[in-house]
Order: structure tokens, then C-alpha cells, then sequence
């Protein structure tokens, strides 16, 4: 069981049974293959569970069951509704852009496939450790709006068009507020590297090392992720009620499921990020110098408390959308640049005042 | 300086206001018990329908098949759609020919359960049942004669 600890024994384990058999050139290629495998998989699931969860914790919310039918509880809903795409006929309307609206999908998927490379799961599970983690997710997981205005722009729909316009505004604003609350604990940990972020939070994570700032920062990256990822209160490329569906309306089949798990994937990926930078990823809690605290917190593998704590972000991402009302775009556009902006240019000087004396854990 | 006041007071209260939505949704998701779907053909045998359902109309009759219905045909004006049809007869009553109920004929297809029929009743003879499998094969079971055969009105309901 020691793997489960430390999952560099089983990539190394792996690693040397292919070098054991195959070319050096062939174990990289493989490898890269089990890596793209796994990711698409781990994508597959979560689109799985987190549409049922999604569904369920609306439902509560609002003082419903959900689905109910599908199997116990409901659970092979989501399975049901994955078939019912699959057999869908794929639609393209007459005058779209054929080439730029069959790739659109793909480009979403694409960009959330490249961010996700870069999160560390648990102790040597982490596909690439970039000494630029941050800068690189912050970068490729802004490509996405890319996928979403060509899109809108191909469907030949004004809907869509508009959807796609007010996602291209709402990802460039809040994309600054999501790097900015990330630098305010990269002051703290010197760091841009993601392993060494995690590592760094041995003694205890950076929310409560970094008190008050750490928390501001903290509620800022959880409101303008949410932004990021174009989910509600923050749905204005969607808005079902004025614009159809906003980019995705002439879109049907599996197509509309690339959208649909993209969507999913990235909350997965911007709550996975969260965790990393600011609930210490798959280290586990500990406090300090207490010893027999600290040996308890060990014994539950890193890999369930990186879920763990990706599950708590995924659940508060959840609670705001089924409570808040949407925003309107005006009202998005003041809240970044009026509001989340200044608050984050001031917290990070805060920080670094903070960093300088020495006032931190 | 009072504008940069007001600005921290805006991003206050605004967060306040959050919480307390927050507080209402959180509280209905760490209280399943107040879920009110009814999973309604499984829980067929237990499901209780709330007191205040408007289910159908119903003309209320005692043990002695006795009723309380004058045939005054208040209810068939205050009905909107024409749902109740009141067909009455002439009754000898100490020798003088009085009006009486004769058919109480109830087009349950036309009926929207707005209830008006109830408070137009001087004498309180129909209420509305909280019944609601109403479906029936042929349209014509809807038409419905509400007061059983052979029964007659109450003593001292004029």
C-alpha cells in the first residue's frame, strides 16, 4: 500500500517495466498515451458524477428529490442521458462556418485537457511539474474562451454571436482577478511551481498561514473562478432566458456534450486550483508541531484529500450558483473592475507588507 | 472621503445580503426532511392530501342519505364555466307546491376548481373533496349526478 502514499513508486514501477521491454522513444510515446488515457477517463467520470451531483444539490436547494427513477437514487440518470446524446442527430444549420463550427468543441476540450496536465493529484501524481505551473494554467485555461467565440461566431446566430461577445468580456476581465488572488499566496510561497506550492504547506495551509489577506484572496479567486467558468451567477453567455442558450444553441449531439463535460471539466479544473494554491492540494491538514494530530491526518491517503477538498470547492461553487440571481453584463463588468480588482491590487500590497515582516505563519 | 466609505459600506452590506441567501439555501440542503416532492405513484397507499386541496365538488350526505341541498341554483350562477347544472322539481309541502332538488347534474371536464360554488351555498350543501385521480376512459363518466339516488333534503333546511 505504500503507493498510495507516495504514487512515484507506481510511475516508477511502471517506468521501468516499459524501459525493461521498449525503446527509450516508445516508453515516452506510451507513456504519454496511458497519461491521455487516464486524463480522458478521469474527464469521462467526472462529467458522470458531477452532472448527478449538480442536479442532486439544486434539487435539495430547492426542496426537491431530482432524478429519482434511473436506477437507486437516480444514479444511472446521467449514464441514460449520455446514450440519449450519443444517439442524437448532429445538427449543423445552413449557413454556418462547417469547418470553424466542428472544431469549436474541440478547442474547449483541448484547453481544458492542457490545464489539467498541470494539477498535482497527490504525492507523485502529477503529470507535469512545470516550474511555471501558475503562469501556464493561468494561460491555457483562458483558451478556452477561444472555443466559445468561434462557437458563436460559426453558428451564424445572433444568440449565439451575443453569447459568445459576453463570454469573450466576462473571461478577459475576471482572468486578471483569478491571477492576481493566485499571486497574492505566490508571494508567500516564492514559488510559482506547483509541487513546491504543495509542499510548502506542510506545517499548515496557506488560508489560515496567511490570515486575513490569504482569505481575501481566497473569496476573490471563489468569485471570479466561478466567473471563469462561465457558470451561474455568472451564466451570461448561456442566459437560457434571453438568448436561448448563448453559444451553444445551434449545437445538438455530441457535440453539445463536448460543451456540456467542458464546462464540467473546467469547474473540476478551476476548484482543483483553489485547492492546490490555497487549501494546501493533497496535503493533509496539519497544525503546526502537534505530533500525534499530524500522524492521524497522514494516515488518510493524499489522493483522497485532494478529492476531498476538490469535492468542498465543487459543493460551495454549487451553493452559490442554486442561490444567487444572475447578474446582468453591466453589473458583471462593474463588479471585476470596480470592485474585485482594486480590493486585489490592494490585497497583494497588503501581502507584501505582510511577507516582508514576517506577520504570516 | 465619504465616497470611499460608502464604497467599503456597498461591499459590506452586499456581502451581508450574500450570507443571508447563502443561510436559506444551506439551510434547505442540510434539511432533506422539508423536501415537498411527493414520489406520487409509489406512495399511492400513504400519500395524504393537504386539507385545502381543491379536488372536485361533492354534495355532502348524512347516514340517512339526506342532503342539504334546496335546488336554489346559487351555485349554478356563480359557477363561471357552466360546470353545475341544477334541474329542480315542485314538491308538496303542507298542501303548497315548494321547490326542490331534483338532479344535481356536475360537468367535472368543465370544472377549474376555482371553488366559487362553496361560499355562493346559503345552506353549506356542497364542499370540495380533495380527491384528484380524475381520469376516466370515456368523457362522458365526467358528468357526474351529485345526489344519490333516493335521497331527500334535511329536515328544517329551507
Amino acid at each position: 500500500m505504500k503507493w498510495l502514499y507516495d504514487f512515484s513508486y507506481l510511475t516508477h514501477a511502471i517506468h521501468k517495466g516499459l524501459s525493461e521491454r521498449f525503446e527509450p522513444g516508445t516508453v515516452v510515446i506510451l507513456e504519454m498515451v496511458m497519461v491521455g488515457v487516464a486524463f480522458m477517463l478521469l474527464f469521462a467520470v467526472l462529467g458522470l458524477v458531477l452532472v448527478y451531483a449538480e442536479r442532486k444539490v439544486s434539487a435539495v436547494i430547492q426542496q426537491r428529490l431530482g432524478p429519482m427513477r434511473v436506477g437507486k437514487w437516480g444514479t444511472a440518470q446521467t449514464l441514460a442521458d449520455v446514450v440519449k446524446l450519443l444517439l442524437k442527430e448532429p445538427l449543423i444549420n445552413k449557413d454556418a462556418d462547417r469547418f470553424l463550427f466542428n472544431l469549436a468543441p474541440f478547442v474547449i476540450m483541448i484547453a481544458a485537457f492542457m490545464a489539467i496536465a498541470a494539477l498535482p493529484f497527490a504525492k507523485g501524481l502529477h503529470a507535469i511539474d512545470f516550474d511555471i505551473g501558475i503562469l501556464y494554467i493561468a494561460a491555457v485555461s483562458s483558451l478556452g474562451v477561444i472555443g466559445i467565440l468561434l462557437a458563436g461566431w460559426s453558428s451564424n446566430n445572433k444568440y449565439s454571436l451575443i453569447g459568445a461577445m459576453r463570454s469573450g468580456a466576462q473571461i478577459i476581465s475576471y482572468e486578471l482577478s483569478v491571477a492576481l488572488s493566485l499571486l497574492t499566496i505566490v508571494v508567500l510561497t516564492g514559488s510559482l511551481q506547483l509541487s513546491v506550492i504543495v509542499e510548502s504547506q506542510a506545517d499548515g495551509w496557506w488560508i489560515f498561514k496567511g490570515h486575513i489577506p490569504a482569505m481575501i484572496a481566497f473569496l476573490i479567486f471563489l468569485i471570479a473562478s466561478t466567473a471563469e467558468t462561465n457558470r451561474g451567477p455568472f451564466d451570461l453567455a448561456e442566459a437560457e432566458s434571453e438568448l436561448t442558450a448563448g453559444f451553444h444553441t445551434e449545437y445538438s449531439g455530441l457535440k453539445f456534450a463536448f460543451f456540456f463535460l467542458a464546462e464540467f471539466a473546467n469547474m473540476f479544473i478551476v476548484a482543483g486550483i483553489g485547492a492546490t494554491v490555497f487549501l494546501g492540494g493533497w496535503m493533509p491538514f496539519h497544525i503546526g508541531t502537534w505530533e500525534g494530530f499530524n500522524a492521524v491526518m497522514d494516515f488518510i491517503p493524499p489522493i483522497v484529500w485532494f478529492f476531498g477538498k476538490v469535492g468542498f470547492m465543487i459543493f460551495l461553487m454549487m451553493w452559490f450558483r442554486w442561490t444567487f440571481p444572475r447578474l446582468r453584463i453591466d453589473q458583471l463588468l462593474t463588479l471585476e473592475w470596480k470592485y474585485l480588482l482594486p480590493i486585489n491590487l490592494m490585497n497583494i500590497v497588503l501581502m507584501a507588507f505582510l511577507s516582508l515582516m514576517g506577520w504570516h505563519f | 472621503m465619504k465616497s470611499i466609505v460608502n464604497y467599503f459600506k456597498e461591499i459590506f452590506f452586499g456581502l451581508k445580503s450574500l450570507v443571508t441567501g447563502l443561510r436559506v439555501t444551506g439551510h434547505y440542503f442540510t434539511h432533506p426532511k422539508e423536501i415537498i416532492t411527493q414520489q406520487y405513484p409509489e406512495n399511492r397507499e400513504t400519500l395524504k392530501m393537504f386539507e385545502r386541496f381543491r379536488g372536485e365538488v361533492v354534495l355532502l350526505h348524512n347516514e340517512n342519505n339526506e342532503h342539504k341541498c334546496t335546488g336554489c341554483s346559487a351555485c349554478e350562477v356563480a359557477c363561471p364555466n357552466g360546470t353545475i347544472e341544477i334541474i329542480h322539481k315542485r314538491v308538496d309541502v303542507d298542501g303548497r307546491k315548494v321547490k326542490a332538488l331534483d338532479t344535481f347534474v356536475y360537468h367535472l371536464q368543465m370544472c377549474t376548481m376555482c371553488g366559487l360554488c362553496i361560499p355562493a351555498c346559503p345552506t353549506d350543501a356542497i364542499v370540495m373533496a380533495n380527491t384528484f385521480e380524475h381520469a376516466v376512459f370515456d368523457r362522458s363518466k365526467l358528468t357526474k349526478v351529485l345526489n344519490n339516488p333516493g335521497s331527500k333534503i334535511m329536515d328544517g333546511i329551507k
